[in-house]
């Protein structure tokens, strides 16, 4: 293709002038001219206050890859310490944030030994009260579960973004959401973006959300790898001069470790972890309160991520509840079935931790039909709806495609329509 | 952490614990204690549930009194039977997951250096033989191999004692114990080989069998990672109870053991013992000048 020439956009049907970014798998690298350009950049950043940055702030719209819209995100985050560890489809994510690291946007960035490695630190970094990031995609997200699920207990505010990919045998690297249903019960903060645009604004929420003193948890901000990270996407994002204010780590529920505390981690309790009723009660009691402060995090979601679900067609009798990249193929189909004069409803599920239980139960109450469409085998949201609504056999758990399938609109129109679409 | 930290308002102390009131009036923060002084002043470990005897408690207790800056001291550790004893110690403690000391204290030491630029916060990884070798051994190579400013210290009983009695890598080629039902079949990790390797500033073997070189070590691993990077000290700490060691010899064990294998290593790189060397000569300049 000559450069310049003209090519459909297939997102928005627009044409442009071709970009011949668009032609390379991954931008290249900033030369060192244009990184010392950036930390001009990086230096003159005003901190904002985070609902002007999230809320009013006015923004001008970019067409971005996915993992570029991270990128901004974290730009904008004011974060300390970013550690990486390559895997596909996740890995671009975390060079572009190693280059806002050369450009001054963070103050340490390192590439660790393997994931354990990387959320044992991010588990360290949190304790010592600095912002920490870090990404990860499928098996590496199992790999590290055991540093994961250890998060929220530590009360360690830390962002984990997932790009979403096949984990079980045979290994493959094509898009499924599957590693979403390992997260689930891990304490933490668990929200699934369902473009580019959720992309940039969870990330950015993600770190107020779970700094906040009654949430003090870790929150991970999921979409679906290639879908979302790999294609572009329209992104409205304001000024890249301001970022959220740093970490205020004496604003949370427990002290940090840096020795810059009243001693309650200097009394001499025996451990928890030893065999009486104490213990018991103790650990019982602190399971209970991580997910109370799930509960917490919600006024936060709703503030930040414009409600924790959203609802289209409200009162149609067929409702299509879905998260993540199903719920775009699950817009199309709102919109097919319309022509068709079918009526169709979407409930967008943007926080699976917590999971909008209340919300989901007044929003299906009405409905005889609940399709749940999802781009995995297991079929995790479908499970979580079935065990919240109730007259669940109103639920149709699919379609269902994995292991790197798409989602032809058409399943979900098949669901709808009862019968083969020709 | 300043000794004000720690010290409660006016009209709180006399409601507080006896141990804590002693911690604040008569404790190791912020003043040098020497081993000479033990038993003379409220210790940051005192009471334990280790078993009795336990050589590791005592290095544990040697440990505390020879890290420079105990107000602005980090432990970091894994499970084991060390773990037991280091909660119980009036300083931070992070008990982690298994094997991740050399991860969390990565993140850790520059969380701390990011937000403490003048004051120095001392991390130091002390975990076990099989929770370093074994399980973190991964972790602790890496930390390593990228120079991280923070000191691992193995407390090496040779075995896993906490779980009951396994073979660990550093056993002892053809002993044997739980999981090694007809003895262990290769060689004790040469992990003092492997830190020199990958560029350890300062690695030191040692016994407990001297308290007072002890101290000295400890305070030299932690000023050097302090200034320099990644520190070693491994230590032998027996355990009687798997190994059968009647409590009254425990120590008779320690000294055959370092006169047999274990004896008093030093290794310094190039620049930790430049360093080491400078610091040294300046603090005896000092104390010259003080005495004058």
């Amino acid at each position: 293709m000559k450069d310049g020439a003209k090519v459909e956009d297939k997102a928005t049907h627009q044409v442009r002038e071709d970009d011949p970014r668009d032609r390379v798998a991954s931008p290249p690298a900033p030369t060192p001219e244009k990184i010392e350009e950036k930390k001009k950049g990086a230096a003159a950043q005003r901190i904002v206050d985070p609902d002007y940055l999230m809320i009013d702030a006015p923004r001008e719209r970019e067409f971005i890859t996915g993992s570029e819209a991270a990128k901004e995100a974290i730009r904008r985050a004011n974060v300390d310490i970013a550690i990486a560890y390559p895997i596909t489809p996740q890995s671009e994510t975390m060079q572009q944030v190693g280059y806002l690291y050369a450009e001054g946007y963070i103050k340490d960035y390192y590439r660790a030994e393997e994931e354990i490695g990387v959320m044992g630190a991010i588990a360290g970094a949190s304790r010592a009260g600095v912002r920490a990031l870090t990404a990860t995609a499928g098996p590496g997200l199992v790999r590290g579960i055991e540093q994961i699920a250890s998060w929220p207990g530590g009360r360690l505010p830390s962002v984990l973004l997932v790009m979403c990919r096949v984990v079980n045998c045979p290994l493959a690297i094509q898009p499924d959401n599957v590693e979403i249903s390992y997260l689930l019960n891990c304490g933490g903060i668990v929200l699934h973006g369902e473009n580019q645009q959720d992309f940039y604004d969870y990330s950015v929420a993600a770190f107020m959300i779970g700094e906040k003193p009654e949430v003090t948890l870790p929150v991970a901000v999921a979409v679906d790898g290639f879908f979302v990270t790999h294609a572009r996407g329209w992104v409205n994002m304001p000024a890249e001069d301001l970022k959220l204010p740093p970490r205020d780590c004496y604003h949370e529920s427990v002290p940090m470790m840096d020795n810059e505390n009243p001693p309650i981690r200097i009394s001499r309790d025996a451990p928890i972890q030893k065999s009486n009723f104490i213990s018991y009660q103790m650990h019982a009691s602190w399971q209970q309160e991580v997910f109370a402060a799930q509960e917490r995090a919600k006024k936060w979601i709703n503030r930040w991520l414009g409600g924790i679900i959203e609802v289209v067609n409200p009162k149609a009798k067929t409702m299509i509840v879905a998260s993540g990249a199903a719920v775009s193929q699950s817009r199309e189909a709102v919109r097919q079935a319309e022509e068709l004069g079918l009526d169709v409803g979407l409930i967008k599920i943007k926080s699976i931790r917590p999971f909008p239980a209340q919300e989901l139960i007044e929003a299906t109450d009405h409905a005889e039909r609940i399709i749940v469409p999802e781009f995995n085998y297991v079929g995790w949201l479908a499970k979580e709806v079935k065990s919240t609504i109730g007259r669940n056999e109103r639920v149709i758990a699919g379609p269902r495609v994995f292991g790197g399938m798409s989602m032809p609109t058409e399943l979900i129109m098949e669901t709808i329509v009862g019968s083969k679409i020709t | 952490m300043s000794l004000e930290t720690i010290k409660p308002s006016p009209g709180f102390h006399n409601y507080l614990p006896k141990e804590y009131q002693d911690l604040i009036e008569d404790g190791p923060f912020h003043q040098k204690r020497k081993v000479s002084e033990l038993g003379s002043f409220k210790e940051a470990i005192e009471e334990h549930p280790m078993c009795a005897g336990c050589a590791m408690t005592l290095f544990i207790r040697l440990v505390y009194l020879g890290l420079p800056s105990l107000e602005h001291s980090v432990i970091v550790g894994t499970a084991g039977c060390g773990r037991l004893a280091i909660t119980q110690g009036a300083v931070p403690f992070i008990y982690g997951n298994y094997g991740d000391t050399n991860c969390v204290a990565s993140g850790l030491k520059r969380g701390l250096d990011i937000r403490f630029k003048d004051t120095p916060k001392d991390v130091i990884v002390m975990a076990g033989d099989g929770g370093l070798a074994d399980i973190g051994f991964h972790a602790v190579m890496h930390s390593w191999f990228r120079k991280e400013k923070f000191t691992t210290i193995m407390l090496d009983n040779e075995v896993y004692g906490n779980t009951g009695g396994q073979e660990s890598g550093m056993t002892q080629k053809g002993m044997v114990l739980k999981m090694a039902p007809n003895g262990k079949k290769f060689e004790k990790m040469d992990m003092l080989g492997l830190a020199k390797t990958s560029g350890v500033a300062y690695t030191a073997r040692i016994s407990p069998t001297n308290p007072t070189k002890v101290v000295n070590t400890i305070r030299k691993a932690v000023l050097i990672a302090r200034e320099v990077g990644p520190t070693y000290i491994q230590a032998y700490t027996s355990c009687n109870i798997e190994y059968a060691i009647p409590t009254p010899k425990v120590m008779d064990d320690a000294r055959e053991v370092e006169k047999d294998r274990y004896g008093y290593l030093e290794y310094f790189s190039d620049e930790a013992k430049e360093y080491w060397d400078k610091s040294e000569a300046d603090r005896k300049k000092a104390r010259k000048a003080q005495v004058k």
